[in-house]
């Protein structure tokens, strides 16, 4: 325990570190910079830090600390703009928020949400802090208990939180979530590296689909195109209830909630290889079980806003223990971090091990200048969000637009392939049925994003597990139910059987009438097409590679089992019946004054357009058309909106130093930067 | 070993490179420029790290200043970006590309997916590392310098896969006669340490700054033993003792001293072939099919600058250790060393990856 003794000199020296004008003043510059990057969904860290990275060589080591790390630390915060006011969720960390930030900004609550989840985001930043500060020091052996059983739990219970969010027909939800964890195995297997739902001619696919697509696809999407059809601004009525001093008070009604929730985002946080996939998952279904009117989860209850976004910064920091202690990066922008650590001053901080012994004080430095910027960043966003909210007030037809342009742009980063945009529509669609039949997209996405660590952690789980039975039984058992295990057991048999005793309260895509058998039907038949090609698809791959099949099998046969009990209910009820939800029967979707094709058709227009010359010269077109046509705007207005619309896109993607998709066009002539 | 005299040709190659290129420079100016350093890999692998450690110090000795930017284009296992530079022609020399082991072990085992031929490109600098397995410490005490005492244990490994670098480690085991079984589906060998420390896996390699940084702890507090090294090449091909760790054996020596290992013959020929390609010569940089010699020369000029300032070997310790860069002629010497595996050798490990995990690359 002498490392005690150790560490409250340390902590000392660390704040000395850190209440320097310039370190402040270059966390300041680093928050400021992570604002602006982070407007961009999907983007953020990681972009940002690779912009920074050329200066990092030989800089002074705290100062190039609070630099990265003032940008690093406000995209969590930063992100919630966009899922709070367009239900675009910028990265994995803002997912769950969507689900009640984005119905609050409908309701013209948007400052409302906005300054709750700021505050939530502050408080959840420094107790992860707080937390760190002691337990960075006893976390090694910690770490090391969580062995891959223990991940494959703490999966599972991620994903037992399909039960809650599964909405009124459990079955629906399941298979949802069947379906997202089918789509999530596309690609080529991480054991054999068997193809599954692929080809080596479309090598596009042998990637599988990236996080980034599939969440602006499911949620996103969806949401732009049902508000451009009813042709109304975000809030309805263009009114704005609900001030940023409302959120604050909501925030502070529920400190409780806030605290657990912000020590399950460290927890969760600190164990290496999950990263920030499941917590506001986690979260979400906390804050949901511990709520006693559950009936407005989903129509815009703040505490589906407070939970996950306490946790999602709290879990920033405890992402920096695997980081700093082992050298494993628990996200993509922390792996560019310990990059460029050792690009800093004469390279002698070096992440891993040595870490707490050598450089203990530069440790906390990072841990308290990490909470400092959050304090920064947050001030920052509730200043400015109540000017923010102001957009949900437009209307949305001269939103929409920039909305396709930036999600486009997003989707393309991810993979710098015209299939991005392609696999972003794909997605899209799905997601508009999944709306419309009222099958929980929250389980899907969920699906997806542990579709992976589901298959990689019961595949090794389970080699290391037979090993250890060779060696003997005892050994075996231990290996597979360590105390660790039996807890969280036990905690995911609690929540699955308390969620779907409440699932049929919380309808996470709102009222929905229900209608003929037709339509749902027909939804419900291609999605069991999918789900038996896929299964057939699986078989094929030859039994010596059984960890590549496995997961597949299982998961595809579950699923569609769903689908074919389904399919019976569907039969044997009547017209009516709620297993045949529709939005397109009534409602706001129904009462649209535009088609959902004719709507689509703008993004596909785009895409296409894209496709021939490149992005932006695409973007011009489209931009101009749909102003003239869609929004009937005058010519000032729309070549104003346009020429607007293409700098910003220009400015951003030259600073990132970022390319645009290229087109036939673009393949035949030599073109200038933008229109390469 | 020292850096220079990688091969005998080379030392005479790079003498008169420099010689060249000299005057040529002047004649490349690079001012207002932007320079694009394209890897085919995330922002997150260890060519990442590489090629931003180089990027500054490259700027600052190409002609005009030029800034280089590190681009990235991750994707089919580096093949996409492989393939994409393949398609580039020589513009204005602002167009840089960067492979790692992953992009020439695909290439050596005829992945399907492969579309890009090495020969056609320039390289202009090359570096490589050394890699140490070691055991945990139950098993590493039946380690006496051979692996006879170890024919009888079962171990576990976290792998990557069997057709990236891991195959060399696989390989070396399958040849000692040990009996490894790889947990494969890891992202990267600092997981596969931390399966190590969890006692999950009980054997494990790491590449030289991997071990320095994380394992050597380990060996330390008695956790792990280690076995050996891979070794490093001298001047005439030969495999030597790791100027890293001079005090470790080689895998050479170690398979010398087990019983049915041979250091001839067509599975060592096979394993030696791969060893080079993946480690020596891990990382290359690339200028696209038809570079005139003048932007060569520059090229070559600026890494060698770069490799010759005073505090090189500090700030590039953690990145390319006691191992060395090579430029101009020595790092196109380096390139013919690492890609023109004999077709035996090929077939052989070809073989081996069906057998033995049911990989077929077609």
């Amino acid at each position: 325990m002498e490392i005690f003794a150790t560490a409250l000199p340390a902590l000392g020296e660390a704040w000395a570190l850190i209440l320097q004008p310039a370190v402040l003043g270059y966390l300041v510059l680093g928050v400021v910079m992570g604002l602006a990057v982070g407007v961009f969904p999907g983007l953020g860290g990681i972009a940002g830090l690779s912009l920074l990275l050329p200066f990092m060589f030989g800089m002074d080591p705290i100062l190039g600390l609070a630099l990265m790390i003032g940008m690093v630390a406000v995209v969590p915060t930063s992100d919630t703009f966009a899922s709070v006011l367009m239900g675009i969720p910028g990265s994995s960390a803002s997912q769950a928020t969507v689900l009640d930030g984005f119905p609050m900004a409908k309701k013209g609550e948007a400052a409302r949400a906005l300054s709750a989840a700021f505050a939530s985001s502050l408080f959840g930043g420094l107790v992860g802090a707080s937390f760190l500060t002691v337990f960075i020091l006893i976390a090694r052996p910690v770490v090391l208990a969580f062995g891959l059983p223990e991940m494959l739990m703490i999966t599972i219970l991620g994903l037992s939180m399909v039960a809650i969010l599964a909405g009124r027909i459990p079955l629906k939800g399941m298979a949802a979530a069947g379906l997202g964890l089918m789509i999530g195995t596309i690609g080529e297997a991480d054991a054999g590296g068997s193809l599954r739902m692929a080809t080596y001619d479309i090598p596009y696919l042998t990637d599988g689909l990236k996080l980034v697509i599939v969440g602006l696809g499911v949620f996103a999407i969806p949401e732009i195109v049902s508000l451009l059809r009813q042709d109304r601004s975000i809030a309805k009525g263009a009114s704005l209830g609900g001030g940023w001093m409302d959120g604050i008070r909501d925030w502070m009604a529920n400190k409780w909630l806030s605290v657990r929730c912000s020590i399950i985002g460290v927890v969760v946080g600190i164990i290496p290889g999950l990263g920030g996939s499941v917590v506001d998952w986690i979260a979400y279904g906390h804050a949901v079980q511990t709520t006693k009117d559950k009936s407005q989860f989903g129509k815009g209850e703040v505490r589906g806003v407070i939970g996950p976004e306490s946790s999602n910064n709290a879990k920033e920091g405890g992402g920096l223990v695997p980081t700093l202690l082992f050298g494993i990066p628990g996200s993509g922008s922390m792996a560019i971090f310990i990059g460029a650590v050792a690009l800093l001053g004469s390279g002698d901080i070096e992440v891993g091990p040595g870490m707490l012994k050598n450089n203990l004080d530069i440790t906390y430095s990072i841990v308290w200048l990490l909470a400092l910027a959050n304090v920064v960043g947050t001030v920052l966003c509730i200043a400015a969000s109540g000017g923010i909210a102001k957009l949900t007030t437009i209307r949305f037809t001269y939103l929409a637009p920039f909305l396709f342009m930036l999600i486009s742009f997003a989707a393309f980063q991810s993979g710098q392939n015209f299939e991005d945009l392609l696999a972003l529509f794909s997605i899209g669609l799905i997601g508009i049925f999944l709306r419309r039949f009222d099958w929980s997209r929250p389980a899907f996405l969920i699906g997806f994003v542990l579709s992976n660590p589901v298959e990689k952690f019961t595949n090794q789980a389970f080699q290391i597990a037979s090993f250890r039975f060779r060696k003997s039984f005892e050994e075996g058992i231990d290996y597979v139910f360590s105390p660790i295990v039996i807890v969280l057991i036990v905690i995911t048999v609690v929540s699955v059987v308390l969620g779907i005793r409440q699932a049929k309260t919380i309808m996470a895509e709102g009222e929905v009438q229900s209608g003929s058998k037709r339509a749902p039907l027909v939804f419900l038949l291609v999605i069991a097409g999918y789900l038996t090609f896929a299964l057939i698809n699986a078989n094929m791959i030859p039994d010596y590679n059984m960890t590549d099949k496995i997961i597949p099998l299982v998961v595809g046969g579950f699923s569609l089992v769903c689908c074919l009990i389904l399919l019976v209910q569907m039969m044997r009820r009547p017209e009516g019946d709620v297993i045949f939800a529709d939005k397109e029967i009534a409602g706001e979707d129904a009462d649209a004054p535009y088609g959902l094709w004719s709507t689509l058709a703008w993004f596909a227009g785009l895409i296409t357009a894209t496709w021939f010359v490149g992005f932006i010269l695409a973007l011009a077109g489209f931009l101009i058309t749909f102003f003239r046509v869609r929004a009937n705007a005058g010519w000032g207005k729309t070549l104003l909106l346009t020429v607007a619309g293409i700098l910003f896109m220009c400015l951003m993607a030259g600073a990132l130093n970022r390319d645009f998709p290229p087109g036939l066009l673009q393949g035949a002539v030599d073109l200038p930067w933008p229109l390469k | 070993m020292t850096v220079s005299n990688f091969t005998r040709r080379a030392v005479v190659g790079l003498i008169a490179a420099v010689g060249i290129a000299a005057p040529a420079a002047a004649e490349v100016d690079f001012s207002g420029k932007t320079i694009e350093w394209v890897i085919p890999f995330s922002e997150t692998g260890g060519s990442a790290k590489w090629a931003n450690f180089f990027a500054p110090l490259l700027s600052e000795e190409l002609p005009g200043n030029p800034t280089v930017v590190v681009k990235f284009m991750p994707g089919a296992g580096s093949t996409k970006g492989a393939n994409w530079f393949q398609e580039q022609k020589h513009n204005d020399g602002t167009l840089l590309f960067g492979t790692s082991g992953s992009t020439q072990f695909p290439y050596l085992l005829g992945d399907p997916r492969v579309r890009y031929e090495y020969t056609d490109w320039t390289p202009v600098m090359a570096s490589g590392t050394g890699g140490v397995a070691y055991l945990n410490a139950e098993d590493g005490a039946k380690f006496d310098g051979s692996a006879n005492g170890l024919t009888g244990v079962n171990f576990i490994y976290g792998s990557q896969g069997a057709t990236r670098l891991d195959l060399v480690p696989l390989l070396a085991w399958q040849m000692l006669g040990m009996n490894v079984e790889p947990v494969f589906g890891i992202k990267g060998r600092g997981d596969g340490r931390l399966m190590f420390e969890r006692g999950e896996a009980t054997i494990d390699y790491q590449t030289s700054s991997g071990y320095l940084k994380g394992s050597a702890d380990l060996v330390t507090s008695g956790a792990a033993v280690p076995m050996m090294t891979w070794g490093a090449l001298d001047a005439s091909g030969d495999i030597v003792r790791d100027p890293t760790f001079p005090e470790m054996a080689t895998f050479k020596e170690v398979c010398e001293a087990t019983d049915g290992c041979e250091t001839s013959g067509p599975a060592w020929d096979a394993w030696k072939a791969f060893f080079v390609a993946g480690f020596p010569v891990q990382k290359l940089a690339f200028l696209p099919a038809g570079t005139p010699q003048d932007v060569i020369d520059t090229y070559t000029t600026a890494f060698d600058a770069v490799k010759n300032r005073a505090d090189f070997a500090d700030i590039s310790a953690s990145r390319v250790g006691k191992y060395g860069v090579f430029t101009g002629e020595d790092a196109k010497a380096a390139l013919s060393t690492a890609t023109s595996v004999p077709e035996e050798a090929k077939a052989n490990v070809k073989d081996w990856l069906q057998e033995a995990y049911g990989v077929a690359l077609k």
